[in-house]
């Protein structure tokens, strides 16, 4: 068995499982935000209405909560949100409860590393569809909608069926001009928006073990653009090293066999890697940055769970160190940690002295919420992974997916810009 | 199950295009059901009637995993979605949540059913009938949990 059949089978108390195979797993952790929180809170009155009890949850040791979309809170209907969130964790114990404003706090996929509220080996549910990101550190990390959260609430497991595997070797160390996110880019336009639906996309090969974890979270995040079921690596030094500086020592790794069977195998050679975009109005219409179309940039975006973690910034302030930004350029870390760190490195000083603006952290503009949302016409250069019509504002407007680093270039330009080519 | 058509020919209708993010805020289930649509069809809301069908492509609603998307067209009156594939999570929404029925159909069905027309789809016997064009198109059968979960009325009156 792979590493995602292994962690279903241990979760379901089961000694085998394939591909197919239907089973009810055991959930270890579950995450809801301030979208998903109200959606489920809404699910509960409609549960009671039906007579089932919902007075007590299975674990609530098991739950944690982010306030992260509509944060700080845009207007009044998002305010009330969060009051609504704040009463659901006083009712059911809910211990950790990360308020914007109240120390730590930031993206929900973000804490889940940041925080190491997610370990190897477990089966870890959440009410976004990004959930994926977890699995860069070897957990089954999977986006689910608000009733099957409510259901994991109340009976602590859920249904699944068991997905076949993708894999996704990279061989060799990814150039210093190259990211992640431009190896995930690529893989998306050579599968397409759906080549990884109801699957899993497991990441290996010398070129993983080489990457961050911090940039093997950005390739675990955008599996979901490609439809998969959920994104994993199987831990190594790095992760336990990551976890260890975090407080969490105690957890089982689990890998995959050595015969474990994979659906597909794709291999991508790292030295052929270029920078790459992702045009409007899909994440699979992938062009290299060099022959990218040239047009009018208005604004740069780097925040995200994508784009927002400290290696990202620290790459953004690579470029902007001593330059200034030609268009309107907006940073939101990630994470109040991360802001600290950024700060303590000299990040948010390199960012401020560029010309570009600060926020705090929240999914903001990325998913049209609020924070620099776009107007009609109005073309982005963004570090998030979505470039649907109307995603960060007006239906008419568009965003281009791009790397920290190319994002950074461009801001610089003004025009999608290689960052090879930055004097 | 009888009702009209509202065909959109095209692929990857996204989430965020069924319900846009700005409303993301909002829960209020026929409040979200006026903003079906927005992002692709703003007549959608004056047009759709109790009952209707949606038609599209492949990989209908994909993206973000909201619950808005399948609530906001079943508040519409949308009972089923035809498309030739589903993002898994609003797939899954879908049922679990008992909101619409999300039915595969292949090219055949896909290329004939046209906007307007008149169909009749018994899960039962797996059948579309096109009242308008008098034809018959065969669906893909649920999946034997997910015929399990629709037949129960969703995932929390599913026993397993």
């Amino acid at each position: 068995m792979n590493i995602t059949e292994k962690i279903l089978a241990r979760a379901s108390g089961r000694e085998r499982l394939s591909p197919d195979d239907v089973v009810f797993v055991n959930v270890d952790k579950v995450m809801l935000h301030d979208v998903s929180g109200p959606g489920v809170i809404k699910v509960f009155e409609k549960l009671k209405n039906q007579g089932i009890n919902v007075e007590k949850l299975w674990d609530s040791s098991k739950v944690w909560i982010a306030e992260d979309h509509f944060v700080p809170s845009a207007e009044k209907v998002s305010a009330e949100n969060i009051v609504k969130l704040s009463n659901f964790s006083k009712k059911y114990g809910i211990e950790k409860h990360f308020k914007y404003g109240l120390g730590q706090y930031g993206i929900c996929h973000t804490l889940s590393h940041e925080e190491a509220l997610v370990l190897p080996g477990e089966v870890y549910v959440g009410g976004d569809s990004h959930t994926n990101t977890t699995g860069a550190l070897g957990a089954f990390a999977c986006g689910l909608g608000h009733t099957d959260v409510a259901y994991v609430l109340l009976n602590g497991k859920i249904w699944f069926k068991v997905p076949e595997t993708l894999l996704f070797k990279l061989n060799g160390k990814l150039p210093e001009h190259v990211m992640a996110k431009d190896l995930i880019l690529k893989i998306i336009g050579d599968i397409g928006t759906d080549g990884g639906a109801y699957k899993t996309m497991q990441f290996a090969g010398n070129g993983i073990d080489e990457m961050s974890v911090d940039e093997r979270l950005t390739l675990t995040n955008m599996t979901t653009e490609a439809g998969a079921k959920n994104g994993i690596i199987e831990p190594d030094q790095k992760i336990v090293d990551h976890l260890a500086s975090r407080g969490a020592t105690e957890f089982t790794q689990i890998k995959g066999d050595s015969d474990a069977d994979y659906s597909k195998t794709f291999e991508y050679e790292a030295s052929e890697m270029e920078p790459i975009v992702a045009k409007p109005f899909s994440p699979e219409n992938i062009v290299i940055v060099r022959e990218a179309p040239t047009v009018e940039l208005d604004k740069a975006y780097i925040g995200s769970c994508t784009g927002a973690k400290l290696e990202d910034l620290e790459a953004v302030a690579k470029i902007l160190k001593g330059k200034k930004v030609k268009i309107r350029t907006e940073v939101l870390p990630a994470a109040i940690s991360i802001y600290k760190k950024a700060i303590e490195k000299g990040f948010i000083q390199i960012f401020l002295d560029a010309g570009a603006t600060v926020g705090p952290p929240t999914c903001g503009a990325c998913c049209g919420a609020h924070m620099g949302v776009l107007a009609k016409g109005e073309i982005c250069i963004s570090t998030t992974n979505r470039n649907f019509p109307g995603r960060m504002g007006h239906v008419e407007s568009q965003t281009y997916l791009a790397s920290p680093l190319v994002t950074a270039a461009s801001a610089v330009t003004g025009k999608i810009t290689d960052p090879r080519d930055l004097n | 199950m009888k009702g009209n058509v509202i065909k959109y020919e095209r692929d990857n209708i996204d989430t965020d295009v069924i319900l846009p993010g700005t409303y993301l805020k909002l829960h209020d289930y026929d409040e979200l059901a006026s903003h079906a649509m927005e992002g692709i069809d703003p007549e959608f809301h004056a047009k759709v009637k109790d009952g209707d069908f949606i038609v599209s492509g492949k990989n209908f609603g994909c993206g973000s995993s909201r619950e808005h998307a399948p609530i906001a067209l079943s508040h519409s009156g949308i009972k089923a979605v035809l498309a030739l594939s589903f993002a898994r999570i609003f797939y899954r929404n879908s049922v679990d949540g008992a909101f619409l029925l999300p039915i595969e159909i292949d090219e055949e069905a896909y290329k004939n059913i046209a906007n307007g027309d008149e169909l009749n789809i018994s899960v039962e016997t797996n059948e579309i009938k096109n009242v308008t064009k008098n034809q018959t198109y065969q669906m893909k059968p649920f999946s034997e949990i997910i015929g399990k979960i629709i037949a129960a009325g969703g995932l929390f009156k599913f026993k397993p």
